[in-house]
């Protein structure tokens, strides 16, 4: 084993965690605020548009990501293809961001779904009593209290996210596991870049849900 | 641009004898069961030992569970498989590595190093569930068979794990949905299951949407048919009067 060959890399595995944290933000931002609306629209009393979000959380949640990423990548050109009539280069970031994001919703919505369920009834109650409209409840009172609780649970859910962000492999993404393999390759010490990659993995997850856990006890009602 | 929609696409040959596309999906369906369940019941075993060894009264053996889950937990599914397909394989015995790498046909050895992958993987993920189950128990439990004379390992066998696997029957059914949706991975390093048909299958045919629609189809029904039959499974076993069985 020779770990001397990493530091020479560093740009390059560098640009590749880059990519890899620029996908979680995105993703995380944009599925949580997917996840919130799906949310909504479930404990919605209109039973067509919480049907709709409840076929949506059950369709993502039973086809495998590496899937839903395949497909994006092939599919989203055509799509925006037919849609505007030219052609348009998407990328594959693009296409994984929009697959990140609509996946990742689902498993926010009942997160967030949760979340809401979980504030007692008597403050939406006293927040329509006081003359509030349900965009400013929600906005306002409920939204707020929830997500407060639910913090722990989104966190722990992004750094799965983290993880899973190397499927991107599969669509030839540069992302941090992508640049370590190639480098690795490059410098003829695939085992020593893979080892390292993962070692940073470890030590990213590990250090974040040590600290969600810290969160959660100063949380703790 | 043109999209040509052919829905008997997957009635059509391949050219390859007489295969037809379905065909394809069929047999990768039988690989993503195969990976699937050899690996959840490896997991299941491992798994079970290791919860069952973080709730034990030995700091030394609750350490060595703990920092499996830890280890396997925080490091993503496809650095694991990439370790074990393209890295482990080089440090066995020389004779081993000839048998692995040039006598087993390629679709062999990555089927070994896909099942040992997510084995491992899920095991970790089953031991917190053991142990979240055997802890969830009332502590008179285990007081009053140690008190009735049960050694450790009676306590454990005939009153924490029957009990402890009936509680946490629907987080080990996610589990088992997982493994099937984790399979996939496979596919990135060539073994052909049924999203690297699928992949095949858009690719020969350029009717992506159809052979993309018949996969998250199949994978729809397997979860669908998987559930039931674990809530099947959970009224099986259930203890009349115990637990949610008010009925």
């Amino acid at each position: 084993m020779d770990f001397s060959q990493i530091i020479p890399s560093m740009p390059g595995l560098v640009d590749g965690m880059l990519m890899t944290l620029k996908l979680l933000a995105l993703s995380v931002v944009g599925g949580v605020a997917l996840g919130t609306v799906l949310a909504l629209l479930r404990l919605s009393s209109n039973p067509l548009l919480s049907g709709f979000a409840k076929a949506y959380v059950n369709y993502f949640r039973s086809i495998p990501l590496l899937l839903v990423i395949t497909w994006f990548y092939l599919a989203v050109p055509m799509l925006l293809n037919w849609i505007t009539g030219t052609f348009v280069s998407v990328g594959a970031f693009t296409s994984c961001l929009v697959a990140f994001m609509m996946f990742e919703a689902a498993y926010y919505c009942e997160i967030v779904r949760a979340g809401i369920q979980s504030i007692a009834k008597g403050q939406e109650n006293a927040a329509y009593a006081l003359g509030m409209s349900y965009g400013q409840a929600m906005r306002l009172i409920i939204l707020p209290q929830a997500f407060r609780k639910m913090m722990p649970l989104l966190l722990q859910q992004s750094i799965i996210l983290f993880q899973d962000t190397s499927l991107v492999y599969a669509v030839g993404l540069m992302d941090f596991l992508n640049a370590a393999r190639s480098k690795g390759d490059i410098v003829g010490l695939p085992h020593e870049f893979l080892i390292f990659a993962g070692a940073v993995y470890f030590v990213i997850s590990f250090g974040a849900s040590l600290s969600v856990k810290r969160l959660q006890k100063r949380f703790a009602v | 641009m043109n999209y040509n929609w052919d829905w008997n696409v997957f009635f059509k040959s391949t050219g390859i004898g007489s295969e037809i596309y379905l065909d394809w999906f069929v047999s990768g369906l039988g690989w993503t069961i195969a990976v699937a369940l050899v690996a959840w019941i490896v997991a299941l075993g491992v798994g079970s030992v290791l919860g069952v060894m973080r709730t034990l009264p030995n700091k030394l053996l609750s350490g060595v569970a703990t920092a499996y889950v830890e280890l396997f937990r925080n490091v993503p599914l496809l650095v694991q498989l990439f370790i074990w397909y393209f890295m482990v394989p080089d440090y066995l015995p020389e004779s081993a590595q000839v048998w692995f790498k040039q006598e087993l046909n390629p679709a062999t050895s990555a089927y070994i190093s896909v099942v040992v992958c997510l084995a491992l993987f899920t095991a970790a993920r089953v031991c917190e569930q053991v142990r979240t189950g055997i802890q969830a128990l009332p502590k008179g439990q285990s007081a009053a068979a140690l008190a009735v004379g049960f050694t450790l390992p009676q306590m454990y066998r005939h009153v924490l794990l029957p009990q402890a696997f009936r509680i946490i029957i629907p987080p080990l059914t996610s589990e088992f949905l997982n493994i099937f949706k984790n399979s996939s991975v496979a596919s990135l390093i060539g073994l052909m299951e049924l999203l690297a048909q699928t992949k095949q299958t858009a690719e020969f045919t350029a009717n992506m949407f159809e052979a993309f629609t018949l996969a998250t189809l199949i994978y729809f029904v397997l979860n669908m048919s998987l559930m039931t039959f674990m809530s099947w499974v959970e009224k099986k076993v259930r203890i009349p009067g115990m637990m949610g069985g008010a009925k």
